[in-house]
Formats: C-alpha cells, sequence, structure tokens
C-alpha cells in the first residue's frame, strides 16, 4: 500500500507492523467488520417484520393463520439455532435448484437424486459456475440472511405477541367503547402501546442477533473468524510477513470488538427505553419514579 | 429391525470410542443416523450437566461478589459477567483454545486457583475438559445475573426476622436469603438450562477438534449431512432430540422448583414459565 512497504523482509518494528495490517488480507480482515454490521442491519428489519407478522398471525381468530404462526414460533423455543443455522441455507439453496431444475432441464436422465448426490444440470446451478466470484459472495450473504431472517424473526415474534398481550385491557376496552373498529383499535391503541413493552425483549433480541454474526462463519462466508483464523495462523518464512501463531491475538480482538457492540447497545437501549416510556401508561411512564426503580 | 438391533450395537456408544470404529460412509440408512446422532447426544449431556452442575456454585459466588460491600470484589465479578456476557460464545470458544494451545508453548502459566495450566496439562486442548472449562465460566456468568437479581428481591421483611431472631450473617444467607434466591430465579434459570444445553452444540463447530470423530449430536448430523448430500433426515433429527432434552429439562426443574416452593402459599408461588431466551 505504501511506497515503504515494497520490500517487507527490510522493515522492522512499527514499520513492519503498519505494513503488515495494511496488506490486500488484512484490508479484506477490516472490510468484513462491515460484513457483519451489514448483516446486522439488514436482519433486524427483516426479522421484526417477520416476527410481527408472525405474532399478529398468531392472535389471529382464524385457526388458518394462529396455527402457522403459533407453530413457526413455537419451533424456535425447542430447537438449538445453529440446527436452524446449518440447515436453513442447504435447504434453501436445494430448494432453489430444485424449482430452476425443474424449468430448466426437467428431462435430465437420472434425475436429481443420484444415490447420495443432490445434483442438477449445470445451467440450473445456482449461482452459475460461470458467474463472477461476487455473486457467489452476495448469493452465500443472501442465504445467510434469509436462515438469520427466519430464526430471528421467530424469536421477535416470540416477544411481540407477549407485549401484544401485555397493552392493559381497559385502553382496548375503551376504544370500543369509543365505537373503534377491530383494525382501528389495533392501529391506533394496540400496536402504539405495545412496543414499550417489546423493547425490553427487542433489545435482548438485538443483543443476541450481535453475538450470533459469528456463526456467519459456520455459512462458508468469509466472515473475521474466518480471516482472523487465516491471518492469525503461523506464517513461515515464504510468506512476505512471516509471523508464529498468532490467533490468539486475532480472536482477542474480535472479543474486544464484541464487547463493545454490546456495551455500545446497552446504554443505546436505556436512551431509547426512557424516550419511548414518556406518557405511557407504565410505572416508568408516570415521570414519579425513575426506570430503574419503575422496572 | 434385527439390523437396526445391530447397528445399535456398532455405533450406541460410538461417540466415547465403544463400538465400531468407521463411520457409515456408504448406503446411510436411517437406523444410523438415528443412532449415532442419539450416541452423539451423550456429549451433549455431559457438557450440559455438568457445566450447570459446577458453575451454579460458581454463580451464586459471584452474585454475591457483585453484590459485596468490597469494591474490588464488586468490580472482578462484574468484569468476568460482563465479559462473558458481552461477547459471543463461539468467539470465547475459538479464544480459549488457542489460549489453552499456545501458551503453555511460549512458557506462560496460567494459573487458575485449582489447576495451572502449562506444557503439561495439554488436556486442557482437548474439547471435554477445555470446553467445559468455557461453558462452566459462561453459564455461571449468565445465571450470576439471575440470581443477584433474585437477591435483590428477597423479601426485607424476611431478612429482618431473621436478624431480630438472633441469626448471624451466615446463617441469614443460608437459611432465608439462599432458599428464597433459588425460588425465585427458579423459572428463569430453567430457562438457562435449556439454552446452556443447546449452546453445547456449538463445541465441536468452534475450534476444538472431535478426537477420532467422537463428536456431538450436531457434529454427527452435519457429518450426515455432507455424506448424504441431504439435510432433510439428520438435521430434524437432532432437532427431534433437543426437544425431548428440552421436555426432561423443563420436568426436571419443574418437580424441583415444586419442592423449593413447598412452603409457600400456593397463590404466592413463582410459577415456572418461558421467560425471554438468553443466547451466548
Amino acid at each position: 500500500m505504501f511506497s515503504v512497504c515494497a520490500d517487507p523482509s527490510l522493515l522492522s518494528g512499527l514499520d513492519w507492523f503498519s505494513c503488515y495490517l495494511t496488506t490486500p488480507k488484512h484490508l479484506a480482515f477490516f472490510g468484513s467488520f462491515g460484513l457483519v454490521m451489514l448483516l446486522i442491519a439488514v436482519v433486524a428489519p427483516v426479522a421484526l417484520a417477520i416476527g410481527f407478522a408472525a405474532a399478529v398471525a398468531s392472535r389471529s381468530a382464524s385457526p388458518l393463520l394462529s396455527l402457522p404462526g403459533r407453530g413457526y414460533i413455537a419451533l424456535a423455543r425447542g430447537v438449538p439455532d445453529i440446527v436452524f443455522f446449518l440447515f436453513v441455507p442447504i435447504a434453501l439453496d436445494q430448494g432453489f435448484e430444485y424449482l430452476r431444475y425443474l424449468v430448466i432441464c426437467p428431462d435430465q436422465p437420472d434425475g436429481v437424486w443420484q444415490g447420495n448426490n443432490f445434483l442438477v444440470c449445470s445451467a440450473a446451478k445456482l449461482p452459475l459456475s460461470t458467474a463472477a466470484p461476487i455473486w457467489h459472495s452476495i448469493y452465500g450473504f443472501g442465504l445467510a440472511v434469509i436462515s438469520f431472517g427466519l430464526v430471528f424473526g421467530a424469536f421477535a415474534g416470540n416477544v411481540l405477541a407477549g407485549s401484544f398481550e401485555a397493552v392493559p385491557i381497559a385502553q382496548i376496552q375503551t376504544g370500543a367503547s369509543f365505537g373503534m373498529t377491530q383494525s382501528h383499535i389495533f392501529r391506533r391503541i394496540l400496536v402504539p402501546q405495545m412496543w414499550v413493552f417489546a423493547l425490553p425483549g427487542l433489545s435482548n433480541l438485538w443483543q443476541i442477533l450481535i453475538k450470533a454474526t459469528p456463526l456467519l462463519f459456520l455459512l462458508g462466508l468469509q466472515d473475521i473468524v474466518y480471516w482472523a483464523r487465516e491471518l492469525g495462523s503461523s506464517k513461515t518464512s515464504i510468506y512476505a510477513y512471516p509471523h508464529p501463531d498468532w490467533r490468539l491475538y486475532y480472536f482477542g480482538f474480535l472479543l474486544i470488538f464484541y464487547l463493545g457492540l454490546t456495551a455500545i447497545s446497552e446504554v443505546a437501549y436505556k436512551r431509547i427505553m426512557a424516550r419511548l416510556s414518556r406518557g405511557q401508561a407504565t410505572l416508568a411512564g408516570s415521570g414519579k419514579i425513575g426506570l430503574r426503580g419503575g422496572v | 429391525m434385527n439390523v437396526c438391533f445391530d447397528t445399535i450395537q456398532a455405533y450406541g456408544l460410538r461417540a466415547i470410542g465403544i463400538g465400531e470404529r468407521l463411520l457409515p460412509k456408504a448406503d446411510i440408512t436411517l437406523c444410523e443416523q438415528m443412532v449415532l446422532i442419539g450416541s452423539g447426544l451423550i456429549w451433549n449431556v455431559y457438557f450440559g450437566v455438568l457445566s450447570i452442575g459446577f458453575g451454579f456454585w460458581f454463580a451464586v459466588c459471584l452474585s454475591l461478589g457483585r453484590l459485596s460491600q468490597f469494591a474490588v470484589l464488586r468490580l472482578v465479578s462484574s468484569g468476568f459477567v460482563f465479559l462473558f456476557r458481552g461477547s459471543p460464545l463461539f468467539i470465547q470458544f475459538f479464544f480459549a483454545y488457542e489460549a489453552f494451545v499456545l501458551l503453555p508453548k511460549t512458557g506462560i502459566t496460567i494459573d487458575l486457583g485449582l489447576v495451572v495450566i502449562d506444557a503439561s496439562t495439554g488436556w486442557f486442548t482437548k474439547a471435554w475438559a477445555g470446553a467445559l472449562f468455557v461453558l462452566f465460566c459462561n453459564t455461571a456468568a449468565y445465571s450470576s445475573e439471575i440470581f443477584s437479581g433474585a437477591l435483590q428481591s428477597v423479601p426485607n421483611g424476611q431478612i429482618e426476622a431473621a436478624r431480630a431472631s438472633g441469626m448471624t450473617r451466615f446463617q441469614i444467607f443460608r437459611r432465608v436469603m439462599f432458599p428464597n434466591m433459588l425460588r425465585l430465579a427458579w423459572p428463569a434459570y430453567m430457562n438457562e438450562a435449556i439454552f446452556l444445553f443447546h449452546s453445547t452444540t456449538l463445541v465441536f463447530f468452534s475450534g476444538f477438534p472431535a478426537w477420532r470423530q467422537e463428536g456431538d449430536a450436531l457434529y454427527y448430523a452435519s457429518y450426515f449431512a455432507e455424506k448424504t448430500f441431504n439435510p432433510f433426515v439428520p438435521y430434524p433429527i437432532v432437532a427431534g432430540y433437543f426437544i425431548l432434552l428440552t421436555l426432561v429439562i423443563i420436568g426436571v426443574f419443574t418437580l424441583t422448583g415444586g419442592y423449593l416452593n413447598r412452603s409457600v402459599p400456593q397463590e404466592r408461588r413463582v410459577k415456572p414459565r418461558f421467560r425471554l431466551l438468553i443466547w451466548r
């Protein structure tokens, strides 16, 4: 990157480090922190939307809606999440390829199940083997977003369903006595009041989401865990920057990164909670008792 | 049926190294998947039971430390809890594994109080000890959050009554605060136990190698998914096993909770119910 870095073997001390930390691979490592942030930023609204839909569906009077909603929410409770993270991307990948197989090459000689192999014709592969590497990364990231969204959607649905229940019944009854319709009550009373009850659970979920991001590594993406293992492992003198096994320091850095992220979120949560509690029919909102004493 | 009996003999205890050495490679049957994944569950139960069993006592100490009148104790125990609750368990596993492998080589020894890690304690790089240690610290941190909350909500009147009847500080803790804390914390602690069991599935995916292919339930499931290219059989099997395991945990904790609440009138008991989930 810098002209001094042309011949690393001549460098020492601080120069060596500043050159070492700006190699293209290290820049990719720093970029992968952006990938983690991007994943959190994309998944959070997706999961919230899915969770909201599931929570509303689970409250529906029609069993056609409420049963799938409840089942979806309940499933995420009994099964380790990592099972979903391993299962959903493979299942989706095969599902997409199977659909493309039905459209593009349905008359493939041996079918898709050949012995113990799942094979579709190369025109139906997703992404195409001729596609640029960037498309493979985008496809992998998309699968990750969908599986994170599905898992965290179930968690969010669980939280939101609980907070719908927590809105005082008198508020709804008052709305009804004013002659509001069902959907009016839902939009004007239930939803605005629900958030303050949902926030502790959602903030917990946010922390969970942050701490679940290293699982991207299991999905085969080049995320921060991948790079930490890659860059930290000992490099012999055939490499430009030989060093012993430094994975400990790289993982230590990741540890500090996550601690910082969760600590910042904690502070932000307290601020939002104070703002949302204003004017609500809760102890914290009455203004008489501070947040800590009230909740 | 008979065939499956043979499979159970061959693979029933494969996860702890008893039985057939080679894992099934071709023509994998449903029975083989069920048996091998089930045998992997031994490790999940091992990690879960031991880390909760030992972590419980450490968690009680930590939560007392956080409420202590000595600033140093407060700082150390809250720092410990922040470290283990604020970072992903996945990264903790990686970090701990590297530390256990690397530090003895460089001549640095870690003094854990009971055991000193140096070159001679190589078994800390094995999953059965190293991962157990990480899980132990992790569950202690999460549980101490629950316990210190419960300690603060022990009714004041009971402590005053105990003091008035001349109990010593230790007696008050042993006879009044501890039982009340357990009773109040129990439903949340059940949740913690369930999620700890779930997170034992991370062990063999995070640095700690599976020695001689002796892994946990998810390790074998992903092995089968790789071999058969069919995720729709092994992963639902793991899911099924874990739902059963979760039901067993709920059963055990509900029974214990009833015992802890035995002196409390029916209507004031703390009901077990699902709380917010926790993730490491």
